[in-house]
């Protein structure tokens, strides 16, 4: 017997790129931009959405018949609170450099308007494994988006990844900077995270005619 | 003095949009015409001015380390309190956004009571809001950046408030005009979008010089201090030197 069936696994794939829910669904781009200047933050960003999404979707999914409808927005935010409270201590506990360099952001987690999207749409109509399944798929969607931003703006911006060296030494001229290679620091700069989410969309919408908006 | 800075810090170098990328999410989906996005922007203005200095007490009474000495009536001095100890930090997030969504759900019942001509412009939006980084991101900066007066709190609420409504507004209008333009097919909508946020976003980086004339003279101080350092060294292996070569002869 297979894992997944073929409906639940594209629950899963779906979001990582037709429906992705940064380049199509426009979800969630708030917290996502502003730590995307190194690898590392961009990572332990995605780890803690997915944790968030996964089993946030899965207790509204078993709550989903009992919360009233009308105050369902704050017992959701709530929930997702708690959760990032959690997401938040660990980190602080064991990674507290990494989590004073994420300053605010993991905290804008619960305004991350991905979580409350798929609250909204998947987790109140459909069981816990299916959410489960739905909450991970999309949360790593935003990963993707996440990592290849990370990666394209340390590795042109500082030539590094994960902090190693991966181009030579800038300062001693040794590897690619020995032939001429220059840094370029605009891509550390906070506005160049737009500009390559601006050209991953293109990329895509390119390859994917049907994506193409009207205007 | 002090308010005029942080007003033109937080509407211009510090832009809620442009510098942190917060409340992109209706910045984005709301802005294709001018007369929903001043609706958007003109609702964030109202619920920021409100809830940063809300949750401002809330920080500066509950949650900071020993914040809870007024409890038994030992403000003054703070030691003799039971409450000495007790740091609620770590509920700040949730008590954050309980205050924003209750304060959201609250102002909408009273706009559509009293006035529902506002309702109908700023009503649709308010639900959204709830969710809307921006939000919860002024409250979250107002406490990491230890803002020192229930004042100041108002004002930076309200000047955050002012730097997404400018945003919010300019990207609106340029969406109107590029609707014209024969922008790349692949592009279009969402993509130009957001490269045209990174340009303008570049835009507002050149208000980053603007302030920082007194971080300069602490900087020239810093460097001050470390050249005299320096040259003592020099000085003292000048002596050094001198010595040496005075045992030499």
């Amino acid at each position: 017997m297979r894992l997944l069936s073929k409906k639940d696994s594209r629950l899963i794939l779906d979001p990582l790129a037709d429906n992705n829910p940064i380049t199509i669904q426009v979800l969630g781009v708030c917290s996502a931009l502003a730590i995307t200047a190194q690898l590392k933050p961009s990572i332990v960003m995605a780890i803690s959405v997915i944790f968030v999404l996964g089993i946030g979707n899965v207790v509204i999914s078993l709550l989903r018949n009992i919360i009233p409808s009308k105050i369902r927005i704050i017992v959701q935010l709530i929930i997702v609170a708690a959760l990032v409270i959690m997401v938040d201590q660990v980190l602080k506990a064991f990674a507290y450099t990494l989590s004073k360099e994420l300053s605010v952001f993991i905290g804008l987690i619960i305004t991350n308007c991905i979580i409350m999207g798929r609250f909204e749409a998947f987790a109140l109509g459909n069981g816990p494994w299916r959410s489960f399944l739905d909450g991970v798929g999309n949360a790593l969607g935003y990963g993707v988006i996440l990592i290849i931003v990370g990666f394209f703006r340390e590795l042109l911006g500082s030539g590094t990844l994960f902090g190693f060296k991966v181009l030579g030494d800038s300062v001693e001229k040794t590897g690619l900077y020995a032939i001429g290679y220059e840094n370029n620091g605009f891509m550390v700069l906070p506005p160049m995270a737009l500009i390559v989410v601006g050209i991953i969309i293109w990329v895509q919408r390119s390859r994917n005619k049907e994506l193409i908006e009207e205007h | 003095m002090e308010h005029l800075e942080l007003f033109f810090k937080s509407v211009f170098v510090d832009n809620m949009v442009f510098a942190y990328f917060l409340g992109m999410c209706s910045y984005l989906a709301v802005s294709k015409k001018v007369s929903t996005a001043v609706g958007l922007g003109a609702a964030v203005i109202f619920v920021l001015t409100v809830t940063v200095p809300l949750n401002w007490f809330l920080d500066q009474y509950i949650l900071q380390p020993g914040a809870l000495v007024w409890l038994d009536g030992n403000s003054d001095t703070p030691e003799l309190s039971a409450y000495y100890g007790y740091d609620l930090g770590f509920l700040s997030f949730i008590l954050f956004i309980a205050t924003i969504a209750t304060m959201v759900q609250l102002v909408e019942i009273v706009v559509e009571k009293f006035s529902p001509a506002l309702y109908n412009s700023l009503g649709i939006f308010l639900p959204l809001i709830a969710v809307n980084c921006a939000i919860l991101g002024g409250s979250l900066f107002m406490q990491s950046r230890e803002i020192e007066t229930a004042l100041l709190a108002l004002n930076f609420g309200f000047s955050s408030g002012i730097g997404f409504f400018l945003a919010i507004i300019a990207i609106a209008a340029i969406r109107e005009k590029i609707r014209y333009s024969n922008v790349p097919a692949p592009l279009r909508g969402l993509g130009i979008t957001f490269i045209i946020t990174g340009l303008m976003a570049i835009g507002f980086m050149s208000f980053g010089g603007m302030l920082t004339a007194e971080d300069e003279e602490e900087v020239t101080e810093e460097t001050k201090t470390a050249i005299d350092i320096e040259e003592k060294i020099e000085i003292d292996n000048e002596t050094a030197q001198a010595e040496v070569s005075e045992v030499k002869n």
